[in-house]
């Protein structure tokens, strides 16, 4: 089995992504992205000096549309696919005392 | 009958569209149980679509290029009134608010939408079998998988559901299915095809293409989903679509360059059968016989792009799919607080490859790791363009096979991760450089499954790729792929 990525670092990342895990998945998910991990290791040992990021393949900058007026999407049929609605807001359960 | 030469019929009233649809549905009714290409057919809706259609005809009017042609979208799109679940469990029950640009496009040229195809969920697979509602099989053989993420556009097309399809391609999800299938799949240049409307996976690598049974109609469809659309930011203002003009060209002159990494031989991945390399020889040995100059060339950076892309997309995705909080639309699950709500509900709403590849994208993308693993890959990406920019001093196309092997056995790899992510590797260096790809049937395998045959050309050089299509595939209907 890997050593690459620990279980804790599974347990970490997995808070970080919104996620509960079973034991069974942190198990599972240790070995395979360790897997995975292991594989990438041509392109984490690879001596890329000074050669420049591409995030994207085009090279496009600030792209605006013109100022007009345009139809929006309708409130009403968006609130409607809402979970929970309240006088026109998505509710959510209690935000405040939570963990950070 | 071809798309063309039914939207031709159905324009000068020698057909009617209802007709058209009724044979589509027709062969659904048959085949759908066994295959699950759909996860909804809309055939009241495509009644709906078919009338107005010949209505428009009998009135003199006319319908449009693509009139009364059956089109299979992957449910990955957005359709206005009609759900779209990525074939998520968190967003079943979605009705999106609006359509997406080739829905749009594709209703105003006279189209008929038979349904909404199946795919790995949020496109995230390579053999459809990663779907919260059921594997879609391969038509030619139902042990088989149709190849993913976009494997129910592929399957319907193969089986006579659909004229045409609609995928999206990742990292090869619609060239790799259509080669599975025995279908033409084209991935655009990167900016060709409005986004918009297109659920995100991964946004610097997603584009649309089309699905269709032979190169002319596969053709047809990219001309009309392709172009300029502002509702798309990355969308590339200037691409004027010109396929169909392409397809009579020939291949006279015209330098072809087989990719020395991704062709099976010495300094090649591994894992590419003889079969497909065979295959891929013979689809070389018919371009020369057509006039084209063959030569070896060398895109060193290519072995790289398995590991690159299995970086960049998770990590693209784990942003993207943050939207799925169980605030807006879709699925939630209660809890107590915001946040256990918002775990709660992707927990049980996103299934396992989604959940592995969130993780995988969280981790490349989290303090301490972002330096070795993404920020490597994105120069990674550089390193593939100006290899890809150096052979196309040389060359004009590039031949590689489609997917390593020929259509695998449904359960066969959905173990292991790592061995379906290799089903990706002659795909993925397009997808990471923005450059298009088409796969086009050229013969069997040893088992009697169909191969395909990949083309590659430079960025906006679209129409390149369905010109040597066009002579691949007039080469393997004379035989020339046996």
């Amino acid at each position: 089995m890997s050593e690459r990525i620990t279980r804790d670092d599974v347990v970490h990342v997995a808070r970080l992504a919104r996620l509960q895990l079973s034991e069974a998945e942190i198990e599972r998910f240790t070995e395979q992205l360790g897997d995975v991990l292991d594989h990438a290791a041509d392109v984490e040992s690879l001596d890329v000096g000074d050669i420049p990021p591409t995030a994207h393949p085009l090279p496009l900058v600030n792209v605006t549309r013109p100022d007009e007026l345009v139809e929006s999407l309708d409130r009403a049929e968006l609130l409607a696919q809402a979970p929970l609605v309240e006088r026109g807001h998505f509710r959510v359960p209690p935000v405040l005392g939570e963990e950070p | 009958m071809s798309a063309i030469e039914t939207a031709r019929a159905v324009r000068a009233g020698e057909r009617s569209a209802v007709d058209v649809l009724e044979a589509h549905l027709g062969r659904i009714e048959a085949r759908e149980a066994e295959i699950h290409a759909f996860n909804l057919v809309t055939e009241d809706s495509a009644r709906a679509q078919a009338e107005a259609v010949d209505a428009t005809v009998a009135a003199g009017g006319d319908p449009g290029p693509l009139a009364g042609v059956t089109v299979a979208l992957k449910d990955n799109m957005c359709t206005r009134g009609i759900p779209t679940t990525c074939s998520s469990k968190i967003l079943e029950g979605w009705i999106p608010p609006y359509d997406a640009t080739v829905v749009t496009k594709l209703a105003a040229a006279g189209a008929v939408f038979v349904g909404k195809t199946n795919l790995d969920e949020f496109a995230m697979g390579s053999s459809t079998e990663n779907s919260a509602f059921g594997a879609t099989h391969n038509p030619l053989d139902l042990s088989r998988v149709p190849g993913g993420s976009s494997g129910g556009s592929a399957a319907a097309v193969a089986a006579g559901f659909a004229a045409l399809g609609i995928g999206s391609d990742t990292g090869g999800s619609v060239r790799q299915p259509a080669a599975f299938c025995g279908v033409v799949g084209m991935k655009p240049t990167y900016g060709a095809v409005s986004r918009y409307g297109l659920i995100a996976f991964g946004s610097s690598l997603d584009q649309i293409g089309p699905f269709a049974a032979d190169v002319a109609d596969a053709a047809a469809l990219f001309d009309l989903i392709a172009g300029h659309d502002p509702r798309d930011t990355t969308s590339i203002a200037d691409f004027v679509p010109s396929a169909g003009a392409a397809l009579d060209q020939g291949v006279d002159g015209l330098r072809v360059g087989v990719v020395r990494e991704l062709s099976g031989g010495p300094g090649s991945v591994e894992g590419i059968s003889p079969d497909v390399i065979g295959r891929t020889k013979a689809a070389v040995e018919a371009l020369a016989a057509a006039g084209a100059e063959v030569e070896e060339v060398s895109v060193p950076s290519a072995t790289l792009g398995l590991s690159a892309y299995y970086l960049v997309a998770p990590a693209e995705a784990s942003s993207n799919l943050a939207r799925y909080d169980g605030v807006r639309f879709g699925l939630r699950v209660d809890g107590a607080t915001t946040g256990e709500m918002n775990t709660a509900t992707r927990t049980a709403g996103f299934g396992e490859e989604v959940k592995r590849r969130i993780m995988l994208g969280t981790y490349a993308l989290s303090a301490g790791y972002y330096d070795a693993f993404y920020g490597k890959a994105l120069k990674v990406r550089t390193m593939m363009l100006n290899d890809f920019a150096a052979v196309y001093d040389k060359v004009d196309v590039l031949i590689t096979p489609t997917a390593p092997t020929t259509a695998f056995l449904m359960g066969e790899r959905s173990q292991d991760p790592m061995t379906m992510y290799v089903n990706d590797v002659c795909t993925i260096p397009s997808n990471l450089v923005g450059h298009p790809g088409i796969s086009v049937p050229f013969g069997v395998g040893d088992d009697g499954m169909p191969v395909g045959v990949q083309v590659l050309a430079p960025a906006t050089e679209d129409a390149q790729t369905f010109r040597v299509g066009a002579v691949l595939e007039a080469a393997a209907n004379s035989g020339g792929a046996s």
